[in-house]
């Protein structure tokens, strides 16, 4: 196999008396969308959160290119490619959307710390950050403030900003969240043709989603990985049965 | 250097620790009960202190002036509590500070206007007055030592008042869970009016006390608070423990410092450039140190994680 | 032109109008109050860049505004008295040309800024309420106990300093500088606002997490903004040292930090004009409440608690409205 885009290798983290993740070793591979399910407080969250740098695990190593980013932070993994998704939305609620997909656009071309010359002037940035609007359909609002968007909008703006960081990979967060059917089948159609621009770690509790997206479905309960495999070996997995199911194998 | 100069020293710097304990122990209980930050603890510092003087120089009596500080901090407490500072519970540090800088300059200005400009002297009482000849033949001044007495006694009490009555119980509750204590029934805006008026009681008290040993004037409160900020950097915001082992490292680190750097310059620079550029850097000690545990520990001492 | 752009032309025509008026009608008193009211707004605009724009609430800005004023009273006094600042390793003189003292003014609050942010921006919060507002009160003991330039007293200078070209001993030459520094202040600031330095800063304040997943540093960004801040402050403390040819350790006291960010809250935090406004209103309440009453600040405090417990976004906000989406 090659070597992954993303791996994280044996990841411990515990809080107090909690373990929130036990020896956890998961991958993504070029290409791939590789879905991480469980059930809630399984340690979703806090594995996502040590992959992207807000949490230092307390032991075990976090991968990106075949790079050791474990002792980085947040900010120095996204320049090193890595695009993050919130469960909830984060963004510059007081900023328009096009402020909100530049922000996500400037690190990647010039310096974002540049004091003079205006952040919306037309050039490369802009281009990026319009293009990231349109691919979901968000062009049409791109003047209106955040804060005005709807729910399911924001979900959207969220994709467009990481998507303006041109990453070499997206670990989302339950883009679903709080998405009818049509939305959610929407974005659905729109993750899959992604995977091939860069490869998605996907956290999701909307099943339909998973199956119809996940190259490979990793399964977390009680901060272990007990599966990994397609989504049929992980259906017929005896363990997994057991853990959402409480049948005896 | 005598040992026992630095006796004495030491004794006072215990006795500004503890008087800077009563001030950051009220605004450490309201900012880790109501996530509340009060410019204007130092007002009711101010207000004990004036209230104390004018009590004592109407019947002469000490102790009835305390009292009267006591009481009348704490009701001035509840007062502007229920007035102004139950509106800044929910809202952010912003407006909260300044809400309570604008308290500061309605009560400055409003005791200038009751009490003029020219400083108040409240008198030590005879029975506390002169020195003392401690163990080893330290020669100290009684009134000092019971101010180091009293602040002692009231941090015990605060201690026995959160960890053994019900009062203490719900602010301990108070300070995890909101919602939840509300929920159980507990009326939260009563418990918020007293919280505010234990702290500002607290403060008035350290305000009369000290009163007697330096002049009460419109002011005297505000240098106080930011000493007592330090102290709550230091100590971790909200940690009654952390206050304690704050005021006393500030007060000890602020009057050691004022003895040493001076004798250390002294060595070096000769006695008159020595005092100066001693004094200069003293008077900057407690800020670095401040810093120090910045470095070290973000959130203080005894602070916690999140 | 947008509401928001209206008042901002109107505040600049009344900047310039009062005192032309004043000037012609020889009321130097007037054109004075209208230099204090303009060298509070460039203070107001470096608090403005590090509250409003940055979200840091800093109560420690009366040290950049109080080092500005001495860097302005050491060199000016040195220079009177023709003894060198340093003889080691070479011979430094003072100096009384305000361009060479504001360039040493801002340097050294930037310096200080610069310090006092990498130290107080670990924390967040009330933490840096506190922190911000403990060293500016170090700052203000370090000059009261510092004895080479007149410890409590302070430091008077005896004849304002040199502009090339202009004579800055007539009211309205001074003002003149002043104004023009307080248009570049706002250019600047204005600027920053746009800038891609800017955008991030705003968002920062907003949604920290956001910016550090799109590969910026929310420290990186606030201590550059701190220290800008600080330079600008500093700035206009030379300007008001200068103003009244004497500083002392007031300038560093905790009161000034409170009514710079008071002006600033009255006028309009993160409003490019707020602090123009604010520092006006300040100047008009001072004058007409001072002329009222000795005990004016009392009104001071009760019209503060009303605007913060009643009537949120400042003046600007009032005249102006909410902010116009620009796309």
């Amino acid at each position: 196999m090659a070597e992954p885009v993303l791996a994280t290798r044996g990841i411990c983290k515990s809080f107090g008396a909690v373990t929130a993740c036990k020896d956890v070793s998961i991958d993504l591979q070029a290409g791939e969308i590789h879905a991480l399910i469980g059930p809630n407080g399984a340690g979703k969250s806090t594995l996502i959160r040590q992959i992207a740098g807000g949490l230092r695990p307390d032991a075990g190593r976090v991968i990106l290119q075949g790079r050791d980013v474990t002792a980085l932070g947040t900010a120095a993994r996204a320049r090193r490619g890595l695009a993050r998704t919130f469960q909830v939305s984060t963004l510059a609620m007081e900023d328009t959307v096009l402020q909100n997909a530049v922000l996500g656009a400037m690190r990647a071309c010039g310096n974002p710390y540049r004091v003079f010359g205006r952040a919306l002037a037309a050039g490369e940035v802009r281009d990026r950050a319009e293009a990231a609007l349109a691919r979901v359909g968000l062009q049409g609002v791109a003047a209106r403030w955040a804060s005005e968007l709807s729910h399911g909008q924001r979900r959207q703006l969220e994709v467009a900003v990481a998507l303006a960081l041109a990453p070499r990979v997206f670990v989302m967060d339950e883009p679903m969240a709080g998405l009818g059917g049509a939305g959610s089948r929407a974005l659905t159609g729109f993750l899959d043709g992604l995977r091939e621009e860069a490869p998605i770690l996907l956290v999701e509790h909307d099943m339909d989603a998973v199956f119809a997206l996940a190259d490979r479905v990793s399964v977390l309960v009680y901060g272990s990985v007990i599966a990994t495999g397609t989504v049929d070996e992980v259906r017929r997995d005896p363990q997994v049965r057991r853990a959402y199911l409480g049948e005896e194998a | 250097m005598s040992m026992l100069l630095l006796a004495e020293q030491i004794l006072n710097g215990l006795q500004l620790g503890v008087m800077l304990f009563l001030m950051a122990a009220g605004l450490t209980l309201v900012f880790g009960v109501m996530g509340l930050i009060n410019l204007a603890h130092g007002s009711l510092y101010m207000v004990g202190a004036f209230v104390a003087a004018a009590v004592a120089g109407a019947t002469g009596s000490f102790v009835l002036a305390l009292a009267a500080a006591l009481a009348a901090s704490a009701a001035a407490g509840a007062l502007v509590e229920v007035l102004v500072i139950r509106r800044l519970y929910g809202r952010d540090h912003l407006d909260q500070v300044l809400a309570t800088f604008a308290l500061i300059l309605i009560f400055s200005e409003g005791t200038r206007w009751a009490f003029g400009s020219f400083p108040l002297y409240l008198d030590i009482p005879g029975w506390l007055a002169g020195p003392v000849t401690l163990p080893g033949g330290i020669r100290y001044p009684l009134y000092r030592l019971a101010l180091i007495g009293v602040g002692l006694l009231v941090a015990l009490g605060l201690y026995l008042l959160i960890s053994h009555t019900r009062l203490g119980v719900r602010i301990r509750a108070g300070e995890s869970d909101r919602e939840m204590i509300a929920a159980l029934g507990v009326d939260i805006s009563r418990l918020y009016t007293m919280v505010f008026a234990l702290g500002a009681g607290l403060a008035g008290l350290a305000g009369a006390l000290v009163g007697a040993i330096q002049s009460v004037q419109v002011g005297m409160g505000e240098p106080v608070l930011i000493l007592a900020f330090v102290v709550i950097v230091i100590g971790g915001i909200g940690s009654v423990r952390g206050a304690l082992a704050g005021a006393l490292l500030v007060g000890l680190t602020d009057t050691l410092g004022g003895l040493f750097l001076p004798w250390v310059f002294g060595h070096y620079l000769g006695p008159s450039a020595a005092a100066g550029a001693g004094s200069a850097l003293a008077s900057m000690l407690i800020y670095v140190l401040m810093a120090g545990v910045l470095i070290w520990r973000p959130r203080g001492l005894f602070g916690g994680a999140a | 032109m947008s509401r928001e752009g209206a008042v901002n032309a109107a505040i600049v025509a009344l900047l310039l109008v009062v005192p032309v008026g004043a000037w012609l009608a020889d009321e130097p008193f007037i054109v004075t109050l209208a230099t204090r009211a303009v060298i509070l707004a460039l203070a107001g605009v470096g608090l403005n860049i590090a509250l409003g724009l940055g979200g840091m609430i800093s109560l420690g800005h009366a040290a950049f505004f109080g080092i500005g004023g001495y860097a302005m009273g050491i060199l000016a006094s040195h220079a009177q008295s023709y003894e060198p600042l340093f003889n080691w390793p070479m011979t430094i003189g003072g100096t009384q040309s305000m361009p060479l003292i504001w360039l040493v003014a801002m340097s050294v609050s930037g310096l200080a800024a610069l310090m006092v942010g990498a130290l107080s921006l670990r924390t967040t919060g009330a933490y840096f309420i506190m922190i911000t507002l403990a060293f500016g009160q170090m700052f203000y003991y370090f000059a009261v106990s510092w004895p080479a330039y007149g410890g409590d007293d302070g430091l008077s200078i005896y004849v304002r300093n040199g502009f090339p070209g202009l004579n800055t001993l007539v009211p309205v030459q001074f003002l003149a500088i002043c104004l023009m520094l307080l248009m570049l202040g706002l250019g600047f600031a204005a600027m920053l606002a746009r800038s891609p330095f800017g955008l991030a800063l705003d968002a920062a304040r907003q949604a920290p997490e956001r910016v550090e997943t799109v590969g910026m540093r929310p420290y990186r960004l606030r201590l550059m903004a701190f220290v800008i801040s600080g330079v600008i402050t500093g700035l206009a403390g030379a300007l008001y040292a200068d103003l009244n040819r004497f500083v002392s350790p007031v300038m560093f006291s905790w009161q000034t930090s409170g009514e710079i960010m008071v002006f600033v809250i009255l006028g309009g935090a993160g409003r490019l004009f707020g602090p123009v406004a604010g520092a006006m209103l300040f100047i008009l309440l001072e004058h007409v409440l001072g002329g009222v009453s000795e005990f004016w600040h009392v009104y001071l405090g009760l019209l503060l608690l009303i605007v913060v417990l009643f009537a949120r976004g400042g003046i600007i906000g009032l005249l102006a409205g909410r902010q116009v989406a620009h796309g």
